[in-house]
Formats: C-alpha cells, structure tokens, sequence
C-alpha cells in the first residue's frame, strides 16, 4: 500500500517536472513519427515484393509493428529511466541512498524515475494496431481483446523483470553501460514476428530476451493465432521471471559495498 | 603535420588497448553487432525464397554476402555519436578539450580509428560462424578487396565528419534529439543500411545518388561484392573523396562560428 502511494507521489512529481519543458513534448512527438515513418517505409518496401512475410499479412505485421512502438514506449517512459539511474548508482556507489530508505529497495529503484513525453509512443503505437485491426478481414472478438490486454501486461512485466536482472549483473561487473544498447538492438528484432527467424534467434528472443512475449505473443492475440496454452506459457514465463528477477536483484544487493558516506 | 601523425599513432594505440580491457563488454558488442543485419538478412531471404529465389537479382546468398559485408562497413562506420557532443557540451568537459593545442575532432577520430582494430578482430569469427549459417555467395577480386579496403577507411571517415557537423549544433540548441533522428531515418534509408539500394523504387535511388549516404555504406559493401568494373571502383572512391573534401570544408566553416557561441559549462 505504501508503496503505492509513493509511486503516485513519484508519477506526480515526474509529471510536474517534464510539464515544464512543454517544446519538448512536440520534439518527442516529431521523434515519434520519424520512427513510426521510417517502420512504414520498411513495411511498404517488403510488401511491394511480396503479399506475406512468413505467413503473417500486411495488416498483422501493422500490429506487430504498433505493438512493437508501443512497448518501446513503456520501456523508453517507465523501465530504462530508472534502470539507467540505477546501474550508475551501482557503478558510482550512491545506492546507498536508495537502500537505506525504509520501503522495499526494489520497489524504490523502480519507481523513482518517469519519461514522461515518451508515453507519445504508447499512443502512436496504440493508434497503429488499432488501424492494423481495422484492416484485418474478420472481426476481433472479445475474447482475443481481452487475450491482447493480458498478453500485454504480461509482456510488460516481462520486460521490466528482464531489465531488472540485466542491470543487477552490474552488482557483479560494475561496469556494463553497453547493456542499454544492446538491449536496444535486440529488441529490435521485435519489428518482425519472431516465428520468421531462424532456431537459435527465435529460442534467444522467446527464453533469453523476452521479445517473444512481449510483442509477438500479443500480436497473435489479436490475428486471432494465439492459442490458449501459448497464452499459459506466457503467464508461466512471466511468473519465473519475477521470481528470478527478485532472487538476483537479492543476490545482488548483498554483494553491494557502498562507496559514499 | 609529423606531431599531429604522433598524437593519432598513441591515441589511436591507446584507445585500442583500452578496448581490449573489458571482456565482457565485448560479448555484449558481438551481440549488439550481429543482430541488426540478422534481422534484415532474415527478412529479405525469406522474400527472396518466396518469390522463386532472388528478389531483384539478390538471391539468398547473394542477402547474406551483403548483409555480412555490411557488418564490417557498419563496424567501420562507428563514430562519435552526435550526442556525445550535447553531453559534452553539458557537463562541460568540451571546455577541457578547447584548453588543448589540438582541435577536438582529431581526438574523436584517432580515438574511434583504434577501436577498430579489436571491431575487426572481432568480426572475423562472428563473420565465420555467420557464413556458416547463412552461405553467402561471393565473387570478388583482388582489386575489389583493395578498393574496398580503402572505402571502409574513407566511409569512417566522411561519417565522422558529417557526425561531427551535426553534433556542432548543439552549440547553438540542446533540443538536437528530433534532428539527429531525422537524419539518421533518412542515412537508413537512403544509405543501403535498410536494404541494398537497387531494391529501392527508382526515385529513391536517383535522389540517393545526389547525397553522402551511399558512399558510406552502399559503395563500400558493393565495392567488394557487386559486380563493379574498375572505372565504376574508382569513380565510387572519388565521389566518396569529394563528399570528404566538402564536408572537411563545412566542419572548419561552422567550427569557426560554432566556436565563438560557446560558453563553459562545469568546474
């Protein structure tokens, strides 16, 4: 309960804080659609030399890809601000001042950040899969939105336990700033479905790197190709993600000797 | 001039050295390297195999040549990015680098030209184990090898300069992000980063002929693997002498100015 209540005072000053830099919300927003532009531009180009790219239509790789905006958007607002603030406070020794406040250690480090402006992506990318919906020939029941909804959330967990563990291995090698553009490129990947790539790439964004999950599972839920066992499996993987996040992040904190002070 | 050939011979040793410091940073880069032109590689094989083998004359080893040539022209083509200009702006430390009997730029370059050296190194086995997978089809001379060896160098090259121009803005506003988006959206797709330029529509391609981006990518992997003769290899190598020759005049005019706008930052 508390600590919810400080993730609203948290939201709160994020918002008044990025509310005083009113220009830049037009400049996120140009970024916005010069990614979103450059994505079509990509799409455009592969269906002018084919009707389907392994099996997926142009309006469900149009979901895929909105799909693909807006997760990058709850990483860009949410999960990278505060993970970039924490592997510095590792690296610099200043966690100190995040450990030592009286509420769950994690639960803080998590929280204390907001991109604020990058929730335009959400929106951008909320706007694309609803036209991709659209375009589908048949209609999406409401199972499969409700399949989509959950799909997501789990997807966004996921994500966020992923980020978690990555950024914990700092506790180890102190020094891995590369880690946030490597996630970068490998999130990548999320543009296309995962099934066109090959084994190994596939079995590293479904178990490694939770791209799967986060993106393509929910993309199927709305072309109406997710099973409810795939669907399972995500809530599975979401589950052991979680648990491990919290045991290395555990692990972690121990191996923690401050440098302030 | 011989102090100046100095300083690039230590930087660029020590910034090699520093490279081979951290290990695991190293692993993360391989990944970071070879998962862009996978992803493209996968895409553009998997149309190729769809549409009865070859999309525009690119069958699926003729995807994989490029997109793993392209690796090592990517890898080359790694520079100070424009936002570390902002960054050093901000914090001040361009103030530190100003104080210095030699401009910034030579730093940056000599800096990230020895990096390259463990780039290479670890391109190879990633180059091999890639080939492995995906079978790519090469015909190739030596001339070919040559000239492309020295394209990568002059790509490295204009892409530092045009880095640094844009990076030069911040001198005059902050709020860069947007810009530097834009430009490299257009470099992705007017470059052959995306995909190589014959599979672009043909206004693409008459409006890419008349912009830097080509020569930094599309010229150089083409200068290995596409069926060239010499005088197109040399013609490629002077277009990319030229786009150099202006952008090193562009980046003395706006240093000349941009100098003056700046205040320091820091302690």
């Amino acid at each position: 309960m508390r600590v919810l209540t400080l993730l609203g005072s948290y939201l709160k000053i994020g918002v008044a804080n990025e509310l005083q830099y009113r220009i830049n919300f037009f400049v996120q927003l140009l970024q916005s659609f010069i990614g979103l532009a450059a994505g079509l531009i990509g799409l455009a180009l592969v269906f002018s030399y084919t009707s389907e790219l392994g099996g997926w239509t142009r309006p469900e790789l149009l979901i895929v890809m909105g799909i693909y905006i807006l997760m990058g958007g709850v990483i860009n607002a949410f999960i990278q601000p505060n993970m970039g603030r924490l592997l510095y406070e590792i690296e610099q020794g200043t966690l100190d001042f995040a450990l030592t406040k009286p509420v769950d250690g994690l639960a803080i480090v998590s929280l204390r950040e907001l991109n604020f402006w990058s929730l335009t992506d959400i929106v951008v990318g909320l706007v694309v899969v609803g036209v991709g919906t659209g375009q589908l020939h048949q209609l999406v029941s409401l199972w499969q939105v409700a399949a989509f909804v959950a799909a997501l959330i789990f997807g966004g967990i996921l994500l966020y336990c992923f980020w978690v563990i990555l950024t914990s291995i700092a506790f180890w090698v102190i020094r891995i700033n590369e880690v946030v553009q490597v996630f970068q490129g490998i999130y990548a990947a999320g543009r296309w479905p995962v099934g066109i790539y090959p084994d190994w790439l596939r079995i590293g964004l479904t178990f490694l790197v939770p791209v799967a999950f986060a993106v393509t599972v929910p993309a199927e839920a709305l072309a109406g190709r997710l099973t409810p066992p795939a669907l399972l499996g995500a809530f599975g993987m979401t589950v052991l993600f979680a648990f491990l996040a919290r045991l290395i992040w555990r692990l972690g904190v121990r191996r923690y000797s401050g440098a302030s002070a | 001039m011989k102090r100046l050939l100095d300083f690039y011979w230590v930087n660029s040793r020590l910034s090699m050295m520093r490279q081979f410091q951290y290990r695991l940073q190293s692993v993360l880069y391989m990944v970071w390297l070879v998962i862009e032109p996978v992803i493209y590689l996968v895409v553009w094989s998997t149309i190729a195999r769809s549409n009865g083998g070859s999309v525009d004359g690119y069958t699926a080893g003729g995807f994989a040549a490029y997109y793993i040539v392209w690796m090592l022209v990517r890898q080359m083509n790694m520079v100070r990015a424009p936002a570390d200009w902002e960054w050093r702006i901000q914090h001040g430390s361009m103030a530190a680098e100003l104080m210095r009997p030699i401009h910034p730029i030579h730093n940056d370059v000599s800096d990230f030209a020895g990096a390259k050296v463990f780039m290479i190194l670890i391109f190879l086995p990633v180059a091999a184990i890639l080939s492995l997978i995906f079978k790519p089809v090469i015909h190739t001379t030596w001339l070919q090898v040559l000239v492309f060896a020295i394209a990568i160098w002059g790509a490295y090259l204009l892409r530092s300069l045009l880095c640094s121009l844009l990076g030069m803005l911040t001198f005059w506003t902050t709020r860069v992000g947007a810009i530097f988006d834009l430009y490299f959206a257009l470099e992705l797709i007017l470059s052959g980063r995306l995909v190589p330029m014959p599979l672009m529509p043909a206004w693409v391609q008459h409006l890419a002929n008349f912009l830097p981006f080509q020569s930094m990518f599309y010229f150089p992997i083409n200068a290995l693997i596409g069926a060239l003769t010499p005088l197109q290899l040399f013609a490629g190598l002077g277009v990319q002498l030229l786009w150099f020759v202006g952008a090193l005049g562009l980046v003395n005019l706006v240093w000349h100015f941009a100098i003056r706008r700046f205040s320091s930052v820091g302690n």
